[in-house]
Parts: C-alpha cells; sequence; structure tokens
C-alpha cells in the first residue's frame, strides 16, 4: 500500500494506543500534502475534526438562516416568474442545509446537537444574514453580491481535504452559481427599467456591497483560524485573496448593470493588476459577529420559534414511527453490515 | 376582460392553485423540520407552475395575478385560510390535493382545453396528496397532542369542502362522482390516521360555491394586499 494511502487503515474513535498517535498522524499529514481526501473513517487529528465541525456547522447554519432574508419577499415578489425563482432559491438553500448537516454529521456530532448550539448561541452563521432586506432589489443584490461572495468563498472547498464536505460544496457551487445569475438578471431588469427601478437597485447595492466584503472574514493578519486550516488544506486561499479575487470579478460586472460601487477608493491598480478599494468597517463587522447587527435577535428569535413551534410535529412523527416500525417494515435497528462498518461489532 | 366558460374555468383552477401556493410559500423559514422546508416550498412550486399555465390561457399571467381584486379572484376559500398551526395546513392539503388529484384525473382522460395541463398536472397532485395523507397519519396517530391538533384542523376547515364541487362552468366532469370518491378517500385517511370523519356541515349558504362567485373570507384580502402591493406601486414596470 502507497504510504499516503495508509491512513486508510486507521480506525476512528481515539482508540488509537498513544504511543501509536505520532504514526497515525505522520500518515494522516502525507495523506493531506499528497492531495488525498480524508473520509469518515480515517483518523484525523481531534483538532482537525474540531476545526471542520464548526465550519461545516456554521455554513449549514448559515443556508437554514440565510432563507430568513429571501424568504422575506415571496409573498411580495413582483411578477410571478419571479416568486417562482424566489421559492425555488429559497427551497434549494434548505437542500443545501441536509447537504452540509449529513457532511457534519459523518463527523460523529448531530444536526440536533448543533441546532442547539445555534439557537443558543453557541454556533455562529455568516454575518451577512443580519442585514435587512428592506426592498425587491435587495433580493437581487443577495443573489449577485451575497451569492457571488459565497461561490468565491466555496469554490476552492471543492478541493478540501475532507471529502464529505467537498462533496457537497460540487453541489452547493452548482446550485449557487445558477442563483448568482439569477440575481444578476434581476437587477438587470431593475436597473434597465423604470427610474424608480433603477433607484432601487443602486440602493440595495450600495447597502448591501460593504457586508459581502465582510463575508470573506477578517483581514489574513487577524484571522485565527486561517494559517491552520491551510496547512489542512481545508482553506486553499486566504481571507484577502479571495476578497480581491471578489473585487476584481464585480467592479466589470456593476459596470455591465449600469450600476456603481459605494466606494470612492475603488480604482484598478496597473502595478497589482489588482482593484484597490477603500477600507473595510472592521468595528461593524465585529458589532454584528457579536450579535449587535440590525437584524441577529430577529433572524436567531424566528429559527427558536419555529423550532419550538414545529417540537409537537416532530414528537408525533417520532411517536408514530415508534407505533407503526413493524407494520410499515422501516428498520431501525442497524444491519449488521452498518454495525461492522462503525467499527463497533 | 370578457370572462367565457373557458376562460372562467381557468380562473377558477388556476386561482386555486396561486391562491394555495401564496399560503405554502408564508411557510418558508417557518417550518417545523428543515425536510419539510423542503416539501412545503416543492408543493407550493408545483402549484404556482400550473397557476402560470392556466392564468396564462385566460390573459397575461400578472395582470390576472395581480391587478385583479378580490371580488374577481374565483378560488375556493378552502384555499385562502390563513395556514394556522401545521395541521391546519396539512388538513387543508389533504382536502385539496384529494379533490385536485381526482378532478385532473377526470380532465387528464378527456380531450378538452385542460387535459394537457391535467396531466401533468397530475403526476404533481398525486405527490402531494401522499404528503398529506402521510403527515395525516402521523399527526392523527402521533402524540395525544398532534391528534387534538389534527381533529381541530380537520373540523375546522370541513366547512369549505363542500364548495369543491359546485360545478364550474367549462369543466365538464362527473361532478357528483368526485363528490363521492372524494369523500371515500378522506374518510379513509381520517380513519387509517384514528380520526373522525367531521360531522358538521359541508355546504353551509355562505360557502357553497361562494368563491367561485368572488364572494371571499376577511383574511383574503389582506393576502392580496401584501401580494400585489409592490406590482402595485410601480404600473407598466417590468420586473
Amino acid at each position: 500500500m502507497a504510504p499516503a494511502a495508509a491512513h486508510r487503515t486507521a480506525s476512528v474513535d481515539g482508540a488509537v494506543p498513544e504511543a501509536d498517535t505520532a504514526v497515525y498522524e505522520a500518515v494522516f499529514n502525507a495523506a493531506v500534502a499528497a492531495d488525498e481526501r480524508i473520509e469518515p473513517r480515517d483518523w484525523m487529528p481531534d483538532a482537525y475534526r474540531s476545526t471542520l465541525v464548526r465550519q461545516i456547522a456554521q455554513h449549514a447554519h448559515s443556508e437554514i438562516i440565510g432563507m430568513q432574508p429571501e424568504a422575506n419577499w415571496i409573498s411580495r415578489a413582483p411578477s410571478l416568474r419571479r416568486k417562482a425563482i424566489l421559492m425555488a432559491k429559497v427551497q434549494d438553500e434548505a437542500g443545501h442545509g441536509l447537504y452540509l448537516y449529513s457532511a457534519v454529521e459523518t463527523l460523529g456530532v448531530s444536526r440536533e446537537e448543533l441546532l442547539d448550539k445555534l439557537h443558543t448561541g453557541r454556533q455562529k452563521y455568516s454575518s451577512i444574514f443580519n442585514y435587512p432586506t428592506l426592498t425587491w432589489a435587495d433580493v437581487g443584490a443577495i443573489g449577485w453580491l451575497v451569492d457571488g461572495a459565497a461561490i468565491t468563498n466555496q469554490v476552492p472547498l471543492c478541493r478540501c481535504s475532507y471529502g464529505p464536505y467537498a462533496r457537497a460544496m460540487v453541489r452547493v457551487c452548482k446550485e449557487e452559481s445558477f442563483h448568482q445569475r439569477q440575481g444578476y438578471e434581476l437587477l438587470l431588469a431593475l436597473s434597465q427599467g423604470t427610474p424608480e427601478q433603477h433607484a432601487m437597485a443602486q440602493d440595495a447595492v450600495d447597502r448591501w456591497w460593504w457586508p459581502s466584503l465582510m463575508m470573506f472574514g477578517p483581514p489574513d493578519d487577524e484571522s485565527a483560524h486561517s494559517a491552520q486550516s491551510m496547512a489542512w488544506k481545508i482553506k486553499r486561499h486566504s481571507n484577502d485573496e479571495l476578497r480581491q479575487r471578489f473585487i476584481d470579478i464585480c467592479v466589470p460586472q456593476a459596470k455591465s448593470l449600469n450600476l456603481t460601487l459605494p466606494d470612492p477608493d475603488l480604482r484598478w491598480n496597473e502595478e497589482r493588476g489588482h482593484y484597490d478599494f477603500g477600507p473595510i468597517d472592521w468595528a461593524e463587522f465585529r458589532e454584528v459577529i457579536k450579535g449587535n447587527g440590525p437584524c441577529n435577535e430577529q433572524r436567531i428569535s424566528q429559527r427558536r420559534k419555529a423550532h419550538d413551534e414545529g417540537a409537537w410535529v416532530r414528537e408525533a412523527a417520532a411517536a408514530y414511527a415508534a407505533k407503526h416500525n413493524g407494520a410499515t417494515g422501516a428498520a431501525v435497528e442497524p444491519s449488521a453490515d452498518t454495525a461492522d462498518m462503525n467499527g463497533k461489532a | 376582460m370578457t370572462v367565457t366558460a373557458h376562460t372562467g374555468a381557468a380562473l377558477a383552477l388556476g386561482d386555486d392553485a396561486l391562491v394555495l401556493s401564496h399560503r405554502l410559500g408564508e411557510w418558508a423559514g417557518h417550518a417545523p423540520v428543515l425536510e419539510e422546508e423542503v416539501a412545503l416550498a416543492n408543493i407550493a412550486l408545483d402549484l404556482l407552475g400550473q397557476a402560470r399555465v392556466l392564468l396564462s390561457m385566460a390573459g397575461d399571467e400578472d395582470e390576472l395575478a395581480y391587478l385583479r381584486e378580490e371580488r374577481a379572484f374565483r378560488n375556493l376559500q378552502l384555499v385562502e385560510q390563513p395556514g394556522g398551526d401545521f395541521a391546519h395546513t396539512i388538513a387543508r392539503q389533504l382536502y385539496f390535493s384529494t379533490y385536485q388529484r381526482l378532478l385532473y384525473t377526470q380532465l387528464a382522460a378527456q380531450e378538452g382545453a385542460f387535459a394537457g395541463l391535467a396531466a401533468k398536472a397530475v403526476k404533481e397532485v398525486a405527490y402531494h396528496q401522499d404528503h398529506a395523507e402521510q403527515w395525516t397519519l402521523r399527526l392523527g396517530d402521533g402524540t395525544a397532542q398532534s391528534h387534538e391538533r389534527m381533529r381541530r384542523a380537520c373540523e375546522a376547515l370541513w366547512r369549505f369542502t363542500g364548495e369543491m364541487f359546485q360545478p364550474i362552468e367549462g369543466v365538464e366532469v362527473d361532478w357528483a362522482g368526485l363528490q363521492t370518491a372524494w369523500l371515500e378517500s378522506v374518510s379513509d385517511t381520517l380513519r387509517r390516521a384514528t380520526l373522525e370523519v367531521p360531522e358538521g356541515p359541508r355546504s353551509g349558504a355562505w360557502a357553497a360555491g361562494a368563491g367561485r362567485q368572488g364572494l371571499h373570507t376577511e383574511p383574503f384580502g389582506r393576502m392580496l394586499a401584501e401580494m400585489q402591493h409592490l406590482h402595485r406601486s410601480h404600473p407598466g414596470a417590468s420586473w
């Protein structure tokens, strides 16, 4: 067996004799260095596992909370075509949440405990969803800028060292890029519409531009997890690198939308081959992360309310399943195969 | 717009789908479990797709959806009922999807103007009905609390079920047969869910056919105000 593949033989559950840990770690490192995928049953460092749990869970939470600002406009969408697009998008986001919770469950945590951490503020979600959707154009700005930033972040995650996360990202990115084009197209229709519609589009871009740039996280010299995540190939590029890439993509797109970006310092730098841009208000970012953004309270309250008010429904489903298990032929006991796979048989 | 039998029928069926889709869309971000976010949005999207085809048979879909007032809508009162709790939503879905499947099955078998739409829609509504029945069983035969909530929901909406079988001009189906089959199907599901078939009237003086004549319940006007306000605020704009 090639050394880089030897990590596949390692068992999980931390049942590794202490003396062997160094060996497993060396095998793990070799696998990561060789760009092999780490899979759920492979040995992995505890810190790698917990970093992934944090990141994937917060990614999943972001999909779920991110439904709210857009769902806010479903009932008011101004045409049936736009309404259908928006409903499909919000549905996709719930689906992305499901993929991601499945991915994180391969690391030995449950969706229920992660949701509980979201509801009690012990795990975060993307800061962007703490901003309100005040006009219809915000739906377009979210598609173009917020989904655009998300894609810039997520495409490199398709090559992330953890297999289940990377595979989830392949599926998510396909749908996200579709949403992003729809958002752009929505803004284009407004921009080319009546003067009132154009103004609505410009106002939305003015409000969403800076929060979108904050989605890439703090500057590299202040990013707590970056170095380790890059060494583990969970991250492939630094926050600042991705932010710059996003800005370079957006400037010409804004021009073709006939909209401006709200940054007087934004200009092409021939020497760097990139756009220079003005300072980001990191004080605002920190406030939003701490829970003091415009909608933090509202978002988490709605999520908790949906969960609490749905408790009786989940209890009913569980009670029904318990009663009718035999009758419906549904298996609850893990089959012998599954038990073996858990390494506990 | 001149309302002929054909456009009138397209409006009646289209408005049912449009209004129920809107009501289901209100669940987005509020469902009891993530899987239901997906399911309810999925059903809402199917219905919106049906509405767009049907309204387009009668005229411009957006003009019809956004510029008619309450009295010109021909949907059933059942579909405009506010979501209430999850049990109300499921009871509404059970009653309506059973009706829609039986109706579209008949329409799909004919050669009329609605055959094409019905043939496609019947596959969707069979799925909707399955979803509603599965939840009716789980809520009815789940816990004491869910049983009680489902019982109340089924009773509260029962009074709106008679209007479904008032014949729609331009829709040539066996309405009496439809009603018999509907009652049989719904009663069977309720019994399997350990629920009693409600005993109240299904065709009171007000409910019978009222929605089809543009007579709606109070929450409907507010629903339209929300749905139409942006479109109406920008006359002539395209989106």
